[in-house]
């Protein structure tokens, strides 16, 4: 038998997580296939829409997938954290690595720009939350510099983006990603904050990091400016893999205050535009979390099998093809636009 | 309908058989004002005012409800949970109520708020997005906890899908919703109308509040109009201390329902008292209905995003007025003060390019 080159994914939850990490993974990855779709409802829309793409899907749930005779590499799970905490231990049992993007936090907390050179070998990682992917590279970039004693973001995501999975994880989302600032992110202290906007038309994700730091860190001088340049160069990183991920405004520099306890501190806003693979460009909430999921699954995978991870970068990749019909570019990516090994 | 009905728990008698029961949140909404700056002798001497004044629910919390304490909000002075004890500890007749706001505070905050002596959950979510409530209506109900809750900014929308919104909260466990005017911008039917609408859709399960701003001076006459629609439960604060240009003032429904003739169960005499000697004194900066409160009203602005917009506009150099004119037509929403920041600095950059341009029309500077 021939070594394998390539090997296959399942998705758990078809809801717009689901949906959005399978276009990924048929777009951009090329050491997954995604083949299985999985969910417990037959009328969902999710599973007929993956069917329609060639993927095997079932109403029939994890019990149905762990049964058959061939199993998959990797599981993407989307669906809530109660459920990835019912499912963990089977994934385990039967030897398939888990990408977990609930905020049930079983295995380790992984942002790829952050953490991914540790992790490789774990059997599940967690991929925090929307927030926590998009947030806890920034708390990084400013723990690396100089000591955060206090963390505390705020995402605001479009209603229009967030399905039935998010709304009923809030709490577990603002307790997930508050421990991820302090785990990933290298605050002493975290605190989570997300809210949900309905406005139309449909906001971009945006989120705000604020970090306390010390007074002298505040001020014009070299610790500032290291720490200006920390923040640039890790939204370069985050670009790598989520194009749409910048900066609305410079970092902002606040002097300490009484009435913020004698903290001084640093606002760091950011937008985060989606790449349109499933839902429209609002949603970047959706892309910042499937993007670092898919890039993560390929590499766990790629590692386990000994091949190289290569993965279509952004720019190469043409333009999403519209909703609900098949990626048209899907096998007609020549060996140029492979991409190196991830640099993080 | 038979399973819906089984699901709520309907809100017992008030006592002392009141026609509407007024809840006081001076030491809640009234935090925004004091800059959430409330120390424990403020809160214990508010409280035992109240109480003895006959008001029968007390709500206190930071001014964005449990885990408010924040960069994004303003931290507390006092811990919030050494505030509702200490409160607990003063009322003798009074319920506690405590604020939170999902997405912000957590289920474990409740759990705390329980144990240092809280009666009343009440949870407030945006008025499109009640779904967001529902495992923290579990919790508060499994504490065997009173429960409220606030459908926010309800001028947004109509009062057809108000009603669908209060809906899903009294189907988690909610016994009584509110509509809040966060931003002071109902006028007189726009109220009646949505207290009518909720009234028709839980009515038979649950009961219906208003809260009221007075941005542009409607806080107490919408809250009569309210009561008229069938609201059952109002909010009011001492000296209308609260966000924006403040709350409906509890001192003024007091007296306003005792000349209608309808009973609230307050004394007159002690809630003038409790509002002219007691608050009054501590307080720094008084609500007032100015050019930036009125336009939040106007543009249908959350209300405590005012001294956060008074704080950029000092931070950045640009009129207060003009950053909650365009958060209002941005659309942001409760909780997102954070904004107020990116629009000081749009407004700056635009101001610098109109500048920048004038020497290219040909002015002389």
């Amino acid at each position: 038998m021939t070594p394998r080159t390539k090997g296959t994914a399942a998705i758990v939850g078809p809801g717009n997580i689901g949906t959005d990490l399978m276009f990924k993974l048929m777009r951009r990855s090329e050491v997954l296939e995604p083949r299985w779709m999985i969910g417990v409802d037959p009328a969902s829309d999710g599973l007929r829409r993956a069917a329609s793409l060639g993927l095997e899907a079932s109403h029939e749930g994890v019990d149905w997938l762990l049964a058959q005779d061939e199993l998959p590499d990797v599981v993407f799970e989307c669906t809530s954290a109660k459920a990835h905490e019912a499912n963990a231990p089977k994934y385990a049992e039967a030897g398939v690595l888990a990408v977990d993007l609930t905020p049930a936090a079983v295995g380790p907390y992984l942002c790829p720009p952050v953490n991914l050179d540790f992790t490789l070998d774990a059997p599940n990682v967690n991929m925090i939350t929307c927030g926590g992917q998009a947030t806890t590279p920034i708390v990084a970039a400013v723990s690396s510099v100089v000591e955060v004693p206090y963390a505390e973001i705020v995402a605001s995501i479009s209603s229009k983006s967030a399905g039935p999975g998010t709304r009923a994880n809030i709490d577990e989302f603002t307790e997930t990603t508050s421990q991820a600032l302090e785990v990933v992110g290298g605050a002493k202290k975290g605190k989570a904050i997300i809210i949900l906007n309905p406005v139309e038309p449909p906001l971009m994700m945006r989120n705000t990091v604020f970090c306390a730091i010390p007074q002298e860190a505040a001020e014009a001088g070299e610790l500032n400016d290291q720490l200006r340049e920390s923040i640039a160069a890790m939204v370069e990183r985050v670009q790598e893999y989520v194009p749409g991920y910048h900066l609305r405004a410079e970092p902002q520099f606040d002097e300490a205050r009484d009435l913020w306890h004698g903290m001084a501190r640093v606002t760091v806003p950011i937008e985060v535009k989606g790449r349109g693979d499933y839902l429209p460009d609002y949603a970047g909430n959706l892309d910042i979390i499937t993007a670092a999921a898919a890039r993560v699954g390929d590499m766990m995978v790629a590692h386990r099998l000994g091949v190289d991870s290569g993965w279509v970068p952004a720019d190469d990749a043409g333009d999403a093809a519209p909703l609900e019909a098949p990626p048209s570019h899907l096998g007609e990516r020549s060996q140029d636009a492979r991409h190196q090994e991830v640099s993080a | 309908m038979t399973e819906q009905t089984s699901m709520t728990h309907p809100i017992p008698e008030f006592s002392g058989g009141v026609d509407v029961r007024l809840t006081d949140t001076t030491l809640r909404d009234g935090s925004h004002a004091m800059s959430h700056q409330f120390t424990e002798e403020q809160v214990r001497t508010t409280v035992r005012a109240l109480d003895q004044a006959g008001v029968q629910v007390i709500e206190v919390t930071h001014g964005d409800g449990l885990g408010g304490s924040s960069f994004n909000y303003g931290f507390s002075a006092v811990d919030e949970m050494s505030l509702i004890k200490a409160a607990r500890a003063e009322a003798e007749q009074a319920k506690i109520a405590v604020l939170m706001l999902p997405g912000l505070g957590r289920v474990e905050d409740l759990h705390q708020a329980r144990d240092n002596g809280a009666d009343i959950a009440r949870i407030a979510t945006h008025c499109t997005e009640a779904d967001v409530s529902i495992q923290h209506f579990g919790a508060a109900r499994e504490l065997g906890m009173e429960t409220v809750g606030f459908l926010m900014l309800s001028h947004m929308i109509g009062p057809d899908e108000l009603a669908k919104q209060a809906r899903i909260m009294v189907d988690a466990g909610c016994q009584c919703v509110y509509v809040v005017d966060s931003a002071g911008a109902l006028i007189l039917e726009d109220v009646s109308d949505r207290v009518e609408a909720l009234v028709s859709e839980i009515g038979q399960h649950a009961q219906v509040g208003y809260h009221g701003h007075q941005n542009m001076s409607f806080g107490v006459a919408n809250s009569v109009l309210a009561y008229r629609a069938g609201a059952k439960q109002i909010d009011g604060s001492l000296c209308a201390l609260g966000a924006g240009a403040g709350n409906s003032p509890t001192e003024v429904l007091a007296v306003a329902f005792e000349r209608l003739g309808i009973s609230t169960g307050v004394d007159a005499g002690g809630i003038l008292g409790a509002a002219q000697d007691v608050v009054r004194p501590y307080i720094r900066r008084l609500p007032w209905m100015d050019r930036s409160s009125i336009t939040q009203g106007y543009a249908g602005v959350y209300s405590s995003f005012l001294i956060h917009a008074e704080r950029a506009a000092e931070r950045y150099d640009v009129p207060a007025h003009e950053i909650l004119a365009k958060v209002g037509e941005y659309g942001y929403v409760g909780g997102q003060e954070d904004m107020i920041i990116d629009v000081a600095l749009e407004i700056q950059k635009a101001r610098e390019l109109d500048l920048g341009d004038l020497p290219a029309l040909g002015a002389s500077l």
